[in-house]
């Protein structure tokens, strides 16, 4: 068993479950677009569960009034964890008013002093007390000088710049999320924009917060985001000249399987993994 | 080959390249003649970079005029590795990553986590005392080793050895509380690996005795002396404006005069209720980093006094037991593992117990889907965690906010335009980590 060292754009090894076009394409559902979106295997991604859709009964698991059977089974109700991790992400709801606490506040602040604010925030999420304001991308960088000038709400320390990949979940799958930090209110929110891997390009907010500088470059290191305007958008913790961009979920852990008292235990991500 | 000594000389396509090793300066310069720009290659092996941090230093004369900082030499992708492993596996990585504060990042993580659960009230008091009593120790431990490799950069080679000695103590302690000197993995998402024994209270109490005359004599020994001062006073200044644009936090940016600590302004894990204070300085150089790093081990000692006094009987862990960790770990005769009490209960009482103990360790339990952010005041600053799930029984993504590897953005700012021997000295004052910069 030899793990894929390295992620070719094109890598051409199915994930499990993932369809190939010529096989059992009626049976199986596909969730990858494109080839490229194929990963190589072993990876866990969106894929329908193998049985899925097939009249079997591991479709109709026996349901609590929860809708989950015992240990929280639900869908194929395969609990062997050898039929590939199925990703799933509920979709995401617009908070209802008031969002509570100190957030009403900073929403109606930074619709005040931000003209173009409404078209720019595309979704208020609030959830487990913290508030996320998705923004859209080509906005980032104005809404960010808002927040930090702005006499009400003075987010003058940028704390955090990370991504995430939500590959399978949206078609904007790179999200860009900002963490901001009030000394004078004591506040802090998150700010959350999404581009497509395609055209994966926003503007830096580097010249509003200097301390973005390496943390965008992480971010383009790590998930290929292009933040225009970054006055050196280079690699910081891969190697100059690597492929690929790591943390991105079609990017492979890799690994060796290793040998234990005579048994081979397989690399991580070949392990089996529970939904 | 030209040059005498040790200063080879190689041509290349960019100029003449040097290798130095060491006490042939006069020869380079020699060398180099009619340049009068020098670029430095120091580190990524250089004994004064605290782990290896890199630094191209463009010099003229002995004035640095650009210096940039490159990092990524100790990068081991604890992120990616976070999302193939289950969310209590978590703590075993991520306490790797900043080595000098591990209990930080675990405390970090496991908050996040709780947060993404939705049981951060239900975690017992027993566990946070322990908490804060934990993280506290570790920050006496990180500051001493601080000032320990501080001091010897600046030639005070004997704060080297005080430093390091005072600091295997407390390793001594975390090792009878947890198993292990260093990489814990003791803070786990519900609570705690295991409770603390009557032996480690004994110690932390004998260290509360002797650490404050101790530090007292780091003070006598480095204040009053005249080099300590020249190496320090009016070195690498940075104030508030700058610490705040550059994302600065921790004793850098109280040096500056802000007292901006989380366990004041946003606290967590109980912190509101202990009385202490945060030091800070107005001087925003090197000294004031130091006086501030040594009165916080004194207000860590006042913490640590008080979670001693409170701290009743009572679980460690969450009462949830589709969360809590199904055994009380115990040190047997072959290392740490599960105590034989529930090794019996389970495979001689209890065949539900069996299968429970089998699922949790197996599986992990699963986390509902959504973000969350914490941030906590490590040793270098801010330490956020960004945690993101899908609802499944690993991570789906997560992200430290590391303080090492944002505050090393204040490196040009510190030395640029300052002589070469200060790069050293503001390089110190920020205690960067680079297993926590670079993880």
């Amino acid at each position: 068993m030899t793990a894929p060292q390295m992620p070719g754009p094109d890598a051409s090894v199915p994930a499990p479950g993932a369809v190939t076009e010529q096989g059992d394409a009626q049976i199986r559902v596909t969730q990858a677009r494109n080839p490229s979106d194929v990963p190589p295997a072993g990876v866990p991604v969106a894929a329908a569960p193998v049985g899925a859709q097939t009249g079997a009964p591991a479709d109709f698991p026996p349901s609590t009034e929860a809708g989950r059977g015992l240990f929280g089974v639900h869908g194929s109700g395969d609990t062997s964890g050898f039929g590939g991790l199925v990703r799933r992400r509920t979709a995401l709801a617009d908070a209802p008013r008031p969002y509570g606490g100190y957030f009403d506040e900073v929403v109606d602040a930074l619709t005040e002093a931000f003209p173009g604010a409404g078209g720019a925030i595309e979704r208020v999420v609030m959830d487990r007390g913290e508030l996320t304001l998705h923004i859209e991308p080509e906005q980032i960088a104005a809404v960010c000088q808002t927040l930090r000038d702005d006499p009400a709400l003075r987010f003058e320390l940028c704390s955090s710049v990370s991504g995430v990949d939500y590959l399978g979940h949206d078609d904007k799958r790179l999200h860009i999320t900002y963490h901001l930090t009030s000394l004078t209110f004591r506040r802090r929110i998150r700010l959350e924009c999404a581009v497509t891997a395609e055209n994966p390009r926003l503007p830096s907010v580097s010249q509003v917060y200097p301390t973005a500088d390496w943390q965008e470059r992480e971010t383009y290191d790590m998930f290929g985001v292009v933040f225009e305007g970054h006055p050196g958008l280079t690699r910081i913790l891969m190697p100059d000249d690597w492929e690929g961009y790591p943390q991105r979920k079609d990017y492979p852990l890799g690994g060796v399987p290793v040998e234990y008292k005579g048994a081979e235990i397989p690399p991580p991500d070949q392990r089996r993994s529970y939904q | 080959m030209t040059g005498t000594g040790y200063a080879r000389e190689r041509e290349t396509t960019e100029g003449k390249v040097f290798t130095v090793t060491g006490g042939d300066w006069d020869t380079l310069v020699n060398e180099a003649g009619a340049e009068e720009r020098i670029v430095v290659n120091m580190g990524p092996q250089h004994p004064s970079t605290h782990g290896v941090l890199r630094l191209v230093l463009e010099l003229e004369g002995e004035t640095v005029i650009e210096a940039r900082t490159v990092v990524g030499y100790l990068h081991t992708g604890i992120e990616k590795n976070l999302e193939y492993r289950n969310w209590t596996q978590g703590s075993t990585f991520v306490t790797r990553m900043d080595y000098l504060a591990s209990m930080f990042n675990e405390t970090g993580y496991c908050m996040a986590v709780e947060r993404l659960l939705g049981i951060e009230d239900q975690i017992t008091p027993r566990a946070n005392t322990i908490r804060v009593l934990m993280m506290e120790l570790n920050r006496i431990s990180s500051h001493l080793v601080w000032l320990a490799t501080t001091g010897m950069e600046l030639g005070a080679l004997s704060m080297m050895i005080y430093g390091f000695r005072e600091r295997e103590y407390i390793l001594d302690i975390f090792e009878l509380v947890s198993g292990l000197r260093m990489n814990h993995a003791y803070i786990r998402p519900g609570g705690l690996a295991q409770d603390v024994n009557d032996e480690a209270i004994e110690r932390i109490r004998a260290l509360l005795g002797f650490m404050p005359e101790r530090i007292d004599s780091y003070e006598d020994l480095l204040s009053g002396n005249k080099i300590w001062h020249e190496r320090t006073q009016g070195v690498a200044v940075l104030d508030v404006a700058g610490c705040l644009a550059l994302g600065i936090t921790g004793p850098v940016l109280r040096s500056a005069g802000l007292p901006w600590d989380l366990r004041k302004t946003m606290p967590y894990c109980g912190y509101e209720t202990y009385e202490f204070d945060v030091p800070t300085s107005t001087d925003a150089d090197v000294w004031g980093r130091y006086q501030v790093r040594l009165n916080e081990m004194r207000q860590s000692l006042r913490i640590i006094e008080q979670a001693l006094e409170r701290l009743e009987p009572g679980p460690i862990m969450v009462a949830d037991k589709k969360i809590a960790w199904p055994a009380q770990l115990a040190i047997g005769a072959d290392g740490l593992g599960n105590s034989l009490e529930h090794v019996a209960h389970i495979m001689g009482q209890s065949m539900e117990a069996l299968i429970h103990h089998f699922k949790l360790v197996t599986e992990g339990f699963r986390v509902p889907a959504g973000q969350v952010y914490v941030a906590i005041e490590a040793p270098r600053g801010e330490l956020g965690v960004h945690a993101v799930s899908d609802g499944g029984t690993r991570p789906y993504r997560v992200h430290y906010r590391e303080p090492s590897f944002v505050n090393l953005q204040a490196i040009p700012a510190m030395a640029e335009g300052g002589l070469l021997a200060d790069v050293i000295a503001g390089g110190a004052s920020l205690d960067p980590v680079m297993g926590g910069c670079d993880r």
